[in-house]
Parts: C-alpha cells; sequence; structure tokens
C-alpha cells in the first residue's frame, strides 16, 4: 500500500486496436531474443496505415495540397534557399505530427542537392518516411553510397547514419557492408557512426547477428573513448550473452571510462556489474565466514572439546580465503570518481556498482552522492529515492548519517513524500526513532491527506520493529483515533488492529474504545478491522461485543461488502464462545447474508452455518470450529514493499517497476569458483597497426581527454596490463595486486592462528599447515596465467620482475613483491627458469617467524588476543579490585612489565574495555582497537580522550597513518593523533586522540588513512565515558542531589545477583561501566558517585541503595536527562552481569 | 534506448514528436493522459509508466511534458536526464531568437565540450557563485535541518583554447562536489585546484555542498501566529519577517508563499510593507516583501475567513520564505585567483557572489 506506484495500476493490459493486439502477441518472442522478430517491418506497416489514413482526409478537407503543391514548387526550383524555406516547412510539419507523405517524390530529388543545409533536412525527411515509400527511397541509396567515399569524415558519417536508417530490409546487404567498411574507418567518429548502426540492422533483421558479432568484437578492440559507449551500447542490444568478448577489452574498457562521454559510461559500468558478477567472487563471502566462526567460538567455550575445533578448521581450510581479483579492484578504483559526474544517470551507475560488487566497508561511499542528487528535478528524485529505498534495507548504517535529508517538506509531490517516508522508516532504529517519531508528528498534520495516511503507516511499521517504541506509538495512533478527518482515523483504525494483535490482553480498553466508533467510522476498511478485532478478542470484551454485532446486524444490509464479511466472522465467534447472547442474533445475520446479492457473501454464510451451527448431518468438523476460528493466529510482519527489490539490478527500469521489463539482462549470482582470471591478460599491442594520421591524432587529443597522463587517455598505454598500472601509481597504490595478496597471506596466519589457539597437537597441526600451504600454492599458480601456454608464463614472469622493480624503490620487502616472487618462483620450477629461486625460502623463513613471534603472548592470554574471534566487549576480570581509575594512574609504573605481551597490550588494555575500530581482516592486516584511557586529554579538557592501538600485521611497513575527513555531527570535534610516519611490520603503536562528543552517544565517523588505503572508521562511546570523576564531600553530595531532582532524577529497582553482593564487587561494576569517583558516606548499604560531564560539565550524581537481599535501588541525579536514562540501563546492566 | 518522443503542452496538445526508429502512434500517449487524470496534480504524474506493449518516462519542465516512449530495459535515469538535457537545450533556443537560422554545424574537435576557432575581441570569464539555504525550521524557531547548496555558474567568453585553474581560499569547506566533465578529476583531488579547458559561453562549472559540519547561518527569522477559531468562521493571521545572522549584507527579494488549508475562503490583511495576494482557487497566499529593513519589520497581519460549517483546520501551513543576499556566500567560500594558460591575451576576470533561499519552509 505504502509505496505502490500508480505505474503498477496501469500494467493491466488494455485491448485496443487490432494492430496492437497482433504486437502482443509477438511481444514474448521480442523478450526472449533481445530483438524484435523477423516479421518486425511487416507490423510497422500494418500499424501505420489506421494511422496515416485518417490525416490524409484531414489535409484534404483543411485544403492542404495547394500548400503542398507550393512545397513542391519551391522544392523544384533552382534556389537554394527557396529549397530551404520549403524543407524547414515540411520539417516543421513532420515534428508536429502532420503527414508530409505526398511529398517523397519532391523531396528525394534533392537528396544530392550540394547545399549542405538543405542535405541535411532532406535526410531529416527520408528518415522519416522511407519505411513507408520504399521504393521510392531506393532512388536515395546510390547518394549515400557516394556519400560514404566521401573525404570528409562528418559526410561519411552521416551517410551511414542514414542509410542504417531508413529501415528498408532491401538494402540490408548495402548495410552491412557498409557497416563493415566503416568499422575500419580511419575516422573514429565514423567509427562511433557504425557502432551506432549496428543495433538499427540487428532491429531490421536479426539473421545478421553472426556478422554484426564480428563487427562489435573488431569495434570493442578499439582504443579511443569515442568509440567505447557506443560499441558496449551495441553489444548490450545485439549479443549481451557473448560475455567471451569483453574479456580482452575489460581493463582496457575499465582504464578508458573516465574520459568516454556521459551517455556511454553510463552503458559500460551496467554492462561490466554484469561482467563482474560472473568474473569475480564475491568481496563479501569472508564476513559471513567471519560471523559464523566468531558465533561458534563464542559459544563452544572450554568445554568443548577439540574434535569440534578440528571440524571447524577444516571446514575453514576448505574454503579458500579470499582474495579480490586485481580486476575487481581496478574496477571499482575507476568508476569510484564518477560519483562526481553531474549526470545522474552515471552517479546512479556508479552506484548500483558498488552496491552490487563492493565490499561492504567500501559500499558507504556511495550514500553522499546519492544524496546529492535528492537536489536534483523530481523526477530524479523519484528515481533515486526508489532505489535508496531497496538499499537501505540492506544497508541501513549508510545512510543513517544522512537522515536529515529525507525529512520532508510540505511543498514535496506527494509521490516524493511516500517515498522519503519509506526511507525515514527504513532507517529507524533504537537511537534516532525519538527523533523520527517527532517528525512523523508533524507528518500527521499536514493537508496532504494521502501522506498522512502514508505516515500512520510508517508509525505502524516502526512500532512493530522498535519493540521499545511500541507502546508510545499505540497511544498516539489512539489519539489520533478522535482525529477530524476520516480518513486519518480510518487508517489509525487499521494500523491499530495489527499492533494490537501483538499483545492483545493488555490493551482491551483500546479495543473498547474502538468498538465505540463503529458508530462514527464510515470507511469500510476500518468497520472491518474493526469486526475482526472485537471478533478475535471477543473474550476480552464480553459485554461489548454482542452489543457491536446487535448495532451491525441492524445496519448489515447497507453495509460493503469486506464489512459484511467481517460481521459474519464476528457473528460466528461470538456464536461460539458467548451462543446464550448471540443465538438468535447470529441466525439473523446468517439469515440477511444467505440472500444478499454477493456470492462470496452468500457463500460464506453457507459455509459457516455447517461450519458452526450442529445439525445430524453436520461431520466431525463441527467439533473443531472453535479451534479454526479461534486459533492464535501470528501477527503480521508489517514489511517494506522494497524488501528483496535488490534481485534486479538497482537503477535499471525492472527494479523501478519490481517487474521484469523487456530486454532485461539477469544480474547473475557470484560464481563459486573464479573463472580463469587469465583470459582477461592482452598480448603486447602491435603499434604498427595503427595509420600514421591516427597515432598523430591521438597525441593532440591525450592531454586534452585525461587529466592524468597516459593512466587512462584514450591511447596505447591504456591497453597495457594493470600491473604495469601500479607500477606507475608507484607507492600511492592501493593496487590490487598488493593489496589483495595481502589479505591472503593474513588469513592465512590467522587460520594458523585459529588452529593454534584451539589444538593441544601442535606438531600434527604443523605438518598440516605445511601441507596446505602447499595445495594453496599450487592452486596459486593458474591465478597468475594459464599454465598451459609457454608465452603467457614468460610474460608472467616479466611482469613478476617488474612489480618488483616497483616494489625496490620503497625500500622494503612489500607484500606485493614476495607474493608474486611465489607465484614467479612456483612456475620457474616447472619452466625451468631460475629467477627468483631464492625467494620463496625467504619467504618461508619469514613465514615461519611470523606465527612463533607471535606465539608468546597467546600463551598468556589465549582467548583475549586471538584476533581471529573479536571478543565481545568483556566486563573487567573480576580479580582485580582496585577501582579502575587507580589502574589508570598507575599505567605509567606498569608500562614496563615486560612479562606482559610487550608490544600488543598496555596494561590499561586490561582494566578497562577495549573496543574493535578496525579488524585486521577489514583493514587489510592493519588491526586498530580502542580504549577510553580515562585520563584527562591533555590540551583540551571538553575532550575524551581516546587510546588507540595499531598493530601492523601485514609484512610490509604501513606507512603515515593519520586521520583524516572526520564526518561529526554539528558541535562534535575531533584532536587527531599526530600522522604516525610509518610502522614496522608486527609492529603496535599507541596513540591517543581527543574526541569532544558533545555528551552525547553519537558516533564519530572518521577516515583512518595509511599511505596506500582509507577505512572509514567510527567511535560510539558507551555514556559512562562522556564523563570524569568528580571528589565531593558527603554534604555536597547531597547538597546538589537536592537541586536536581523532578526531572532530573531517574530512580529504577534492580535485583543484585550473588556475585555482586559485596562492596567490592558493587563499586567496581560501577566504576567500570561508568568513569565516576566514589563519594564518601555514612550509611552502610549506600553507595554514592560523582562525575561531570566532560564537554558541558553537568553533575551526575550516582546513588545506589542496597537493600535487604538482593533488592536494590539506583537512583542518579544529573541534569542531562537522556545521559542520566542511559546511565542508569549500563550500570542495571553492569550489575547485572 | 528512447523510441519516440512526444512534447505535450499543459492543455494536452501533442504539439512536437520525433521518432528515432520506427513511428509510434500519438496514441501512446493516452496511457500518459490517464495516468495525468489519475494523478490530479501535475508535479504527481509519475515518472515511469507501463503501457502493455510500451514504457513511458517523461518529466515536466516549464509547462510542458516530454514524454519518452521505450521498448526495452533502460536505466530510467538515463532517459531523465537526458530528457532535461533536451528541455535545457529548448530553453537556450527560446531564448536565443534566431530559432532555426543557423543549425548546428557538429564540429570535430579533440575537446568534445568545446569548439576549435573560438574568437572574440574582448576576452572576459566571469563566475557566479551561488549558495542555497534549504533549511525547515520548526515551530519554535529553531533549526530542525539546514544545509548550503552551491554552484558556480561560469560564462566564459576567451578565445582560442584557454586552460584555466580556479584556486579558493577555503577549499576544504566544499564537502561533496559534482563537476562538469571539462575538470580534471585528479587534479581537484591532490591540489583543490579546479583546473579545465571550458566549453564557449554559459555553463555550471560544479555544484557543491557545504560540508555539514559547519553550522549554518541562516539570515531570517519569522515570527508567526496563525490560529483558526474553533466554532467560528474565521481566524487570526500575523507574521513578521526579520534579519538574523545576515553579516551585514542587506536580505532583499523576500517573498514569501503560504498554501493555505482547503477550508480558507478569503484572506483580509494589512502589509506594513510590499503586497500580498490571496489567490481563493488555489489558496496560496504570496507576499512580495521586498527589501527587509532592521528598522521596521515588514509584518503582515489581519483575519482569515472560513468556510462556514466546516471543521476548523487541524493543520497550520507551512511558510515558503525566499530571498537573497547579494555580494555573500553565506558559507564564506572565497575564490582565490584565476590564472589562464595556453592563450597569450589577458582576459577580464569577474567573480560575483550571491546568496538565496533554496528550499527554506518554517513550519508553524
Amino acid at each position: 500500500m505504502l509505496s505502490l506506484p500508480p505505474v503498477q495500476k496501469l500494467l493491466r493490459p488494455k485491448s485496443v486496436a487490432g494492430s496492437d493486439v497482433a504486437e502482443e502477441v509477438t511481444s514474448p518472442v521480442l523478450a526472449t531474443e533481445a530483438g524484435p522478430p523477423t516479421c518486425y517491418s511487416a507490423l510497422r506497416a500494418d500499424e501505420l496505415r489506421p494511422l496515416a489514413a485518417p490525416k490524409d482526409e484531414v489535409a484534404a478537407s483543411t485544403g492542404q495540397p495547394p500548400r503542398h503543391d507550393d512545397l513542391k514548387e519551391m522544392l523544384d526550383s533552382n534556389k537554394d534557399s527557396l529549397k530551404l524555406e520549403a524543407m524547414k516547412r515540411i520539417v516543421a510539419m513532420i515534428a508536429r505530427g502532420k503527414n508530409a507523405s505526398d511529398l517523397f517524390p519532391a523531396v528525394v530529388k534533392n537528396v544530392a542537392c550540394k547545399n549542405i543545409e538543405v542535405k541535411k533536412l532532406v535526410y531529416v525527411y527520408l528518415v522519416r518516411y522511407a519505411e513507408e515509400q520504399q521504393d521510392l527511397a531506393l532512388l536515395s541509396i546510390s547518394t549515400f553510397q557516394r556519400g560514404l567515399k566521401d573525404p570528409n569524415q562528418l559526410i561519411r558519417a552521416s551517410a551511414l547514419r542514414v542509410l542504417s536508417s531508413i529501415r528498408v530490409p532491401i538494402i540490408v546487404p548495402i548495410m552491412m557492408l557498409a557497416i563493415k567498411e566503416a568499422a575500419s574507418d580511419m575516422s573514429p567518429y565514423v567509427r562511433k557512426t557504425a557502432a551506432h548502426a549496428i543495433p538499427k540492422l540487428y532491429s531490421l533483421d536479426s539473421d545478421q547477428k553472426d556478422q554484426l558479432i564480428e563487427v562489435i568484437e573488431k569495434l570493442l578492440a578499439d582504443k579511443t573513448t569515442l568509440v567505447a559507449g557506443s560499441v558496449v551500447m551495441a553489444f548490450e542490444e545485439v549479443c549481451p550473452e557473448r560475455i567471451d568478448l569483453i574479456h580482452k577489452n575489460y581493463r582496457k574498457l575499465c582504464n578508458l571510462l573516465i574520459d568516454v562521454e556521459e551517455w556511454g559510461q553510463v552503458v559500460i559500468i551496467n554492462m561490466l556489474t554484469r561482467y563482474a558478477r560472473t568474473q569475480f567472487l564475491s568481496p563479501n563471502q569472508n564476513e559471513s565466514l567471519l560471523e559464523e566462526s566468531a558465533e561458534k567460538a563464542f559459544y563452544g567455550s572450554e568445554e568443548e572439546d577439540t574434535k569440534d575445533a578440528k571440524a571447524e578448521a577444516a571446514s575453514l581450510a576448505k574454503r579458500k580465503p579470499y582474495v579480490m581479483d586485481p580486476d575487481h579492484r581496478l574496477l571499482l578504483r575507476n568508476t569510484k570518481p564518477l560519483l562526481q559526474s553531474r549526470n545522474a544517470a552515471v552517479v546512479m551507475a556508479v552506484a548500483q556498482l558498488y552496491f552490487h560488487l563492493a565490499p561492504k566497508a567500501e559500499v558507504g561511499v556511495i550514500a553522499k552522492a546519492l544524496v546529492r542528487l535528492l537536489r536534483s528535478h523530481s523526477e530524479v528524485q523519484y528515481v533515486v529515492l526508489q532505489n535508496v529505498a531497496t538499499m537501505s534495507i540492506k544497508r541501513r548504517g549508510m545512510f543513517e548519517p544522512y537522515l536529515k535529508s529525507f525529512y520532508i517538506r510540505s511543498t514535496d509531490p506527494t509521490q516524493i513524500k511516500i517515498l522519503k517516508l519509506e526511507v525515514l522508516t527504513n532507517l529507524a532504529n533504537e537511537t534516532n526513532i525519538s527523533t523520527i517519531l517527532r517528525e512523523f508528528q508533524t507528518y500527521i498534520r499536514s493537508m496532504d491527506k494521502d501522506f498522512v495516511a502514508a505516515t500512520i503507516q510508517a508509525i505502524g511499521r516502526c512500532a512493530t520493529n522498535i519493540g521499545k517504541v511500541r507502546d508510545t506509538c499505540l497511544n498516539g495512533l489512539v489519539q489520533l483515533l478522535s482525529n477530524r478527518d476520516e480518513l486519518v482515523v480510518a487508517e489509525s483504525v487499521v494500523v491499530i488492529k495489527k499492533l494490537l494483535q501483538m499483545q492483545p490482553a493488555q490493551h482491551s480498553e483500546i479495543i473498547k474504545h474502538m468498538a465505540k466508533l463503529t458508530d462514527n467510522i464510515q470507511v469500510p476498511m476500518a468497520r472491518a478491522s474493526i469486526l475482526w478485532l472485537i471478533g478475535e478478542y471477543c473474550e476480552h470484551v464480553p459485554k461489548i461485543a454482542p452489543d457491536v454485532l446487535r448495532k451491525m446486524a441492524k445496519s448489515f444490509t447497507n453495509e460493503e461488502d469486506i464489512v459484511k464479511l467481517q460481521v459474519i466472522n464476528l457473528a460466528a465467534k461470538l456464536y461460539l464462545t458467548n451462543s446464550k447472547q448471540s443465538k438468535l442474533l447470529t441466525q439473523y445475520v446468517l439469515n440477511l447474508a444467505k440472500y444478499d446479492q454477493n456470492y462470496d457473501i452468500r457463500d460464506r454464510a453457507r459455509f459457516i452455518r455447517q461450519l458452526i451451527v450442529p445439525t445430524e448431518k453436520s461431520g466431525a468438523l463441527n467439533k473443531y470450529a472453535k479451534k479454526l476460528f479461534l486459533a492464535q493466529k501470528p501477527a503480521p510482519i508489517l514489511e517494506s514493499s522494497f524488501k528483496d527489490r535488490d534481485h534486479f539490478q538497482l537503477g535499471s527500469l525492472s527494479h523501478l517497476l519490481n517487474a521484469k521489463a523487456v530486454g532485461y539482462q539477469e544480474l547473475p549470482d557470484w560464481p563459486d569458483e573464479a573463472p580463469d582470471p587469465s583470459v582477461r591478460n592482452v598480448e603486447v599491442p602491435e603499434w604498427t597497426k595503427c595509420t600514421s594520421r591516427e597515432k598523430r591524432k591521438e597525441k593532440v587529443e591525450k592531454p586534452f581527454y585525461s587529466d592524468s597522463e597516459g593512466e587512462s587517455g584514450p591511447t596505447e598505454s591504456a591497453d597495457s596490463e594493470p600491473e604495469s598500472d601500479s607500477e606507475e601509481s608507484g607507492s600511492s597504490s592501493s593496487s590490487g595486486t598488493s593489496s589483495s595478496s595481502s589479505d591472503e597471506e593474513d588469513e592465512e596466519e590467522e587460520e594458523e592462528e585459529e588452529e593454534g589457539s584451539g589444538e593441544q597437537s601442535e606438531d600434527k597441526e604443523g605438518e598440516e599447515e605445511e601441507e596446505k600451504r602447499k595445495k594453496r600454492k599450487e592452486k596459486g599458480g593458474p591465478w597468475k596465467a594459464s599454465p598451459g601456454s609457454v608465452g603467457s608464463e614468460e610474460e608472467e614472469e616479466a611482469e613478476g620482475k617488474k612489480v618488483k622493480k616497483a616494489a625496490r624503490p620503497q625500500g622494503k620487502k612489500s607484500h606485493a613483491e614476495t607474493s608474486s616472487e611465489e607465484a614467479s618462483a612456483s612456475e620457474s620450477s616447472s619452466s625451468g627458469s631460475d629467477s627468483g629461486t631464492e625467494a620463496p625460502t625467504v619467504v618461508e623463513a619469514k613465514r615461519r617467524k611470523t606465527p612463533s613471534s607471535k606465539a608468546g603472548p597467546k600463551e598468556i592470554s589465549l582467548l583475549d588476543l586471538d584476533d581471529f574471534t573479536p571478543p565481545p566487549p568483556q566486563p573487567v576480570p573480576s580479580s582485580s579490585i582496585i577501582s579502575t581509575s587507580l589502574v589508570t594512574d598507575l599505567e605509567g609504573l606498569t608500562l614496563t612489565d615486560t612479562s606482559l605481551a610487550p608490544a600488543l597490550l598496555s596494561p590499561a588494555f586490561g582494566a578497562v574495555r577495549t573496543y574493535e575500530l578496525l579488524h585486521r581482516m577489514a583493514g587489510e592486516g592493519l588491526s586498530v582497537e580502542y580504549c577510553f584511557s580515562r585520563r584527562p586529554f591533555p590540551g583540551d579538557p571538553h575532550m575524551v580522550a581516546v587510546q588507540i592501538q595499531i598493530s601492523n600485521n601485514t609484512d610490509a611497513e604501513v606507512k603515515s597513518l593519520r586521520v583524516s575527513e572526520p564526518k561529526l555531527l554539528a558541535g562534535m570535534r575531533i584532536q587527531e593523533f599526530p600522522e604516525i610516519e610509518s610502522l614496522a611490520p608486527g609492529d603496535t603503536a599507541s596513540v591517543v586522540m581527543g574526541i569532544d562528543f558533545c555528551d552525547s552517544t553519537q558516533t564519530a565517523n572518521f577516515q583512518l588513512c595509511t599511505h596506500t588505503r582509507h577505512f572509514y572508521v567510527s567511535i560510539q562511546p558507551p555514556v559512562g565515558e562522556l564523563m570524569a570523576p568528580v571528589f565531593m564531600s558527603e554534604n555536597e553530595f547531597r547538597k546538589e542531589q537536592g537541586k536536581l531532582t523532578g526531572m532530573s532524577e531517574i530512580t529504577e529497582k534492580l535485583t543484585l545477583p550473588e556475585k555482586c553482593r559485596s562492596d567490592h564487587a558493587i563499586v567496581q561494576q560501577v566504576t567500570s561501566a561508568a568513569n565516576v569517583g566514589r563519594v564518601p558516606c555514612g550509611a552502610d548499604n549506600e553507595y554514592r558517585f560523582a562525575a561531570k560531564t566532560v564537554t558541558s560539565g553537568s553533575l551526575v550524581l550516582i546513588t545506589l541503595e542496597w537493600r535487604e537481599g538482593a533488592a536494590a535501588q539506583l537512583t542518579v541525579n544529573s541534569e542531562k536527562m537522556v545521559i542520566g536514562t542511559m546511565l542508569v540501563k549500563d550500570i542495571i546492566q553492569a550489575l547485572a552481569q | 534506448m528512447i523510441h519516440s518522443l512526444f512534447l505535450i503542452n499543459c492543455s494536452g496538445d501533442i504539439f512536437l514528436e520525433k521518432h528515432w526508429k520506427s513511428v509510434v502512434s500519438q496514441s501512446v500517449c493516452d496511457y500518459f493522459f490517464e495516468a495525468q487524470e489519475k494523478a490530479v496534480d501535475v508535479e504527481n504524474v509519475p515518472p515511469v509508466i507501463s503501457t502493455p506493449h510500451h514504457y513511458l518516462i517523461s518529466i515536466y519542465r516549464d509547462k510542458i511534458f516530454f514524454v519518452s516512449v521505450i521498448q526495452t530495459e533502460v536505466p530510467p535515469l538515463f532517459v531523465i536526464e537526458f530528457l532535461h538535457r533536451v528541455a535545457d537545450t529548448f530553453q537556450v533556443c527560446r531564448r536565443s531568437s534566431n530559432v532555426g537560422d543557423t543549425l548546428p554545424t557538429g564540429q570535430l574537435s579533440n575537446i568534445p565540450w568545446r569548439r576549435a576557432g573560438v574568437k572574440y575581441t574582448n576576452n572576459e570569464a566571469y563566475f557566479d557563485v551561488i549558495e542555497e539555504i534549504d533549511a525547515i525550521i520548526d515551530k519554535s524557531g529553531s533549526t530542525v535541518f539546514a544545509e548550503i547548496q552551491g554552484v558556480i555558474d561560469s560564462c566564459i567568453k576567451l578565445s582560442g583554447m584557454p586552460d584555466l585553474s580556479l584556486s579558493f581560499m577555503n577549499p576544504r569547506l566544499l564537502d561533496d562536489v559534482s563537476f562538469h566533465p571539462c575538470i580534471r578529476f585528479k587534479r581537484w583531488e591532490s591540489e583543490r585546484v579546479l583546473s579545465f579547458i571550458p566549453p564557449d559561453g554559459n555553463f555550471r562549472l560544479i555544484s557543491y555542498r557545504v560540508s555539514s559540519q559547519n553550522l549554518v547561518a541562516i539570515p531570517v527569522y519569522v515570527k508567526h501566529l496563525i490560529s483558526f477559531k474553533e466554532n467560528s468562521s474565521s481566524g487570526r493571521f500575523d507574521v513578521t519577517i526579520g534579519p538574523k545572522q545576515n553579516m551585514g549584507k542587506t536580505v532583499e527579494g523576500v517573498v514569501m508563499t503560504v498554501h493555505m488549508p482547503k477550508a480558507v475562503l478569503n484572506m483580509n490583511l494589512t502589509a506594513t510593507q510590499g503586497s500580498y495576494t490571496f489567490d481563493p482557487v488555489t489558496k496560496v497566499l504570496t507576499w512580495d516583501v521586498g527589501k527587509i529593513t532592521p528598522q521596521k519589520l515588514p509584518n503582515l497581519k489581519g483575519i482569515v475567513n472560513l468556510q462556514s460549517g466546516a471543521p476548523k483546520p487541524e493543520e497550520n501551513p507551512s511558510l515558503n520564505i525566499q530571498f537573497k543576499i547579494q555580494q555573500l556566500a553565506i558559507s564564506g567560500l572565497k575564490v582565490n585567483r584565476l590564472d589562464m594558460y595556453g592563450e597569450k591575451y589577458k582576459p577580464f576576470k569577474g567573480v560575483k557572489y550571491i546568496t538565496k533561499a533554496g528550499k527554506f519552509q518554517v513550519r508553524t
């Protein structure tokens, strides 16, 4: 209901004129073959006849023939100016939809006219009418054939354009020849026109497919940006299934992309999305793997025997670790800048590409660009919002920072309002629901009633999805029941009905209230809903229900059908539960229904009578009538109509209509095994092929077309392998090769660790390890090159060397190097070349070293340090009795304690909770943790100090680590830590940054940058970290507490668990949950704590009163009510643990 | 992709058609008219309509519907964006009086967006930095949502092949930027400089959004009191507009538009400044205020006549405000310098700043 576009309603086929029906029959053929059937042109002519006929009559009656004579005269004259004037008038007639077909002979004569302006207009005329007058049109063909040979490229191109547009089947062979010739024309402009002509010829005669594919293949190899978009367009229309044609051109297309014209970009990006889905592995498969194993590790604690761990390890080993194909990375990298295109279609195309292809962590970049499009024309908004609605279901976090951009203005068109509402509803969660509900409240008062109805539904959805606000929403909706507008009331009733179904027992008051509404509400759907509710829960309202039935029986004959059905329903249910009062009424209603005009109602009445009224004939069913009618019914799930729409490629027409459009190409699922990537390798281009003219031209083009010299120009370099590409980009390479191979390494290590931690028999494990590594290496072989071809092997080796060269200047044994060496080494054993034979041993040695050096700390605390299974925030170990603030004070001293894991953890991490900022898998080997050190941040007392622990688990040095582009809410500030210039492999650095959270638990989002990568990370502080302890006397405490009563006081009762019934435990749990200081207290069973919020310095006072047994009462006084409420929750949670 | 295009005016006449492939009968537009009827409002006609044999994708611009006929799958935005470009071209054509006198030459140049051999006697380059404030102000006057959206429109009349670079004093303000294709993306990424060979004439260089961290200064405030009495056919209306945070510049071109509830019959108001109109059919109240002088704040006050017997409107209307501030970019964005390479002459360079209200709405 919510977002059903009116479009859908039009989907019903309409009976139209005969010719149209004929076409309808053929359209399924159209769909399957992705091209028109052979009888296409014949049908067209048919279709035109009824159109042309009445127009001629009109022309005759308004006396146009003389004017046409006049035009004919002008066309026959010798003066070009007269001819031009005549042609202008004729073309204007065509544009207005008037028939000018009788002028054909007069016009076609001028096709050979020397005047270029006249000629252009004659072409326009021909394209329009040649199909109708095929015989006459043939007269002009020779002119075009001459034009195809003209020295001027513009004339060659326009001749081809007209020739391919005139849809005369007899000239198909001529067209074919012309296209073939033009495809090897010197001018890229003519070649582009050839690409445009291909789909036209194909639609005229699909038998030409094979020949056309040859031409497409040839043009796909073209290196100019001008041709690229057009030929991919032709590819999509003629042979989208021939994905193999793309392999060799894939890298070139990626590199040319930024310089292709906008429209071509859209087509190429959409095609490459499909291509990538068939050729690469899902970048997110790891995530499911990670979640799964984390879960297992969490539940399967000490007691689980080692078998389980073994099985797990085996299953992990079975799945190959994910490595992003460098070509996959290339596509993502080269499309990203296009998010800044001024063209909405390009932005959308990139957005859908990222949505369908990018690793989850990277998809976020598209949100900003999509939100920008919301400023555009309303049609653009409409399409973008539909797509955002779909995306926001799967990736809610992505759009959350832009929540306010979806707020609705009274001036928005209704269809936009409803889509925005959909998005807002999808984005609602526990933290933002109060803001959203406040916003909804203003919407309910809108004048636009359709929109109000949609808002009520949205509230209903929020209420079902977020349990916390269910009662608030329900109360709000009940208030709406007294609204003046009947539509509002009706919609509320329908939604309330759905909500009540979740917990009917508590709401008999509301049901009673609704029963009263039957007197006033006339909207059938609402009446039906009320009746259903009363029937369903008649036992909750035993007195009212029969009375409602009485009233409804009276008005039965005047009700709408849906209401009548529900009256019968109500009667049946009452009969079963309260037959004494309602027997006669039920009989009466059933009798009325028996003679109803609607057969559904008559049927229903007969069915129900048989079922509930016991007679001799009624069988066994009668006994179960009550069970049938009053069975527990599952509460309805209110879900978005955009759910699962992403099985259509986003941005497509099919997605928008939520139905497969003609010619839609299904978005394939990721393959389980990646197809051979070597198919995309390209031989060294033969430069000699280029004519000297072309070369010269490209040289001129280069600096203008491309902003990055060489890399993405429409030039030779575009064809080179990505390896050399990464060479160019040098140290700034987030190049696929190096980053993805480091991924691989990491996962291997992780697996090792995983196994190590779960295993006692380490020797055996080690052997397995070795074996596995060997296997992997063997598998690694075909990754780089097809083993069969010696030529490509050699090439690969050459590439390997190239990478080596590129990596050396960095002065480090980079990861890229080792991996490529490894690759070349594995080949060298077969090819007999001895290049790099040393390397593998070095690598092996290094590998062995890394795990063993890490084994040390692992022994100490097996569980906590294993980063493969990130531990859920653990409570402070109960052994440490000193309060956490003391621990932090002592931190400086204990730091020298070397018996603890030297690099990994400072003691503070043991006492204070650490949180993960960046998992080593997401961080490609870089793992970052943070904790709130609870020390004042030097330099700014209003900031919370966040200690950040960065470990480099890669084998390469990570350079220039820094924070950049913080995304903060208004008022929030970040003091970044000083840039870390370099972090050696295996090293860990600890830095402190300050964040002013403005006394709110809003997340601080920023990017963590290395010299190669940017990681999006965010820090959300627990409420307890937003304050600093203050020390005060008992009297001061009392005094301050006295000031903070009423609204500022929050009290909650709780039960202390066994563990928490000692002074130590209580103090410790409270101080671990919040950064507070203890205040002395005279009473025995009372504990007091005080703190000030960091930003505004508001006092936060905590009192815990321990009554007899387990009962206790917690009171928090603070003028910051939100903080107070959240703090109470956190402390209770901490104490309950 | 696009099969045919029909242009339809407000009264439903198809006054122009163009067919790229075979001719599609005008009757296909009936589906569009049907949808239009159902939508009541022109702006609620769905942009994509599915018919038995075709899909219709339409836009509405300057009181004209551009209806395109599609036969197979195509990204809808592709078509919509294209139609808007067509509409842009029409606008340009209508402005220049010599329609049809010169047909497009389609000259091929190495740079697709600039023709070769441009010549001017006076070489000039003008840049207009135009910023719009989008805001939602709630009943109590606090800002629910505010954002600055800006564009730089350029008018460049330079001979030959000039290569320009434009730099800003504070480029970090620009949070999200979209570019004309002429801009070299890499250069912006690395140096935050706009480097480009411009198209000839008028074009939009960039559009941008100012980073949301910066608090948006709201240049005007509105005091309002709109109330409808229970059981009486009248209500009160009292609105005052005043300047606020306007950086010492004059707020001018102030216009307030209000869609009054349906039950409003007429309004008897007095304006201390400017003039107001109320259209009893569309229920739109427009108050053209003009310039705001802080000494005497403009006020519009009076009685609202309601349909007798009708219940009092539940809702209060939102006030839509327009205004303009010359010589000010509200975000503080400043152009630093413009350099030209590749040509020898000295061009005249000019930069102008303007701040306007975008979608500026005050809820009451």
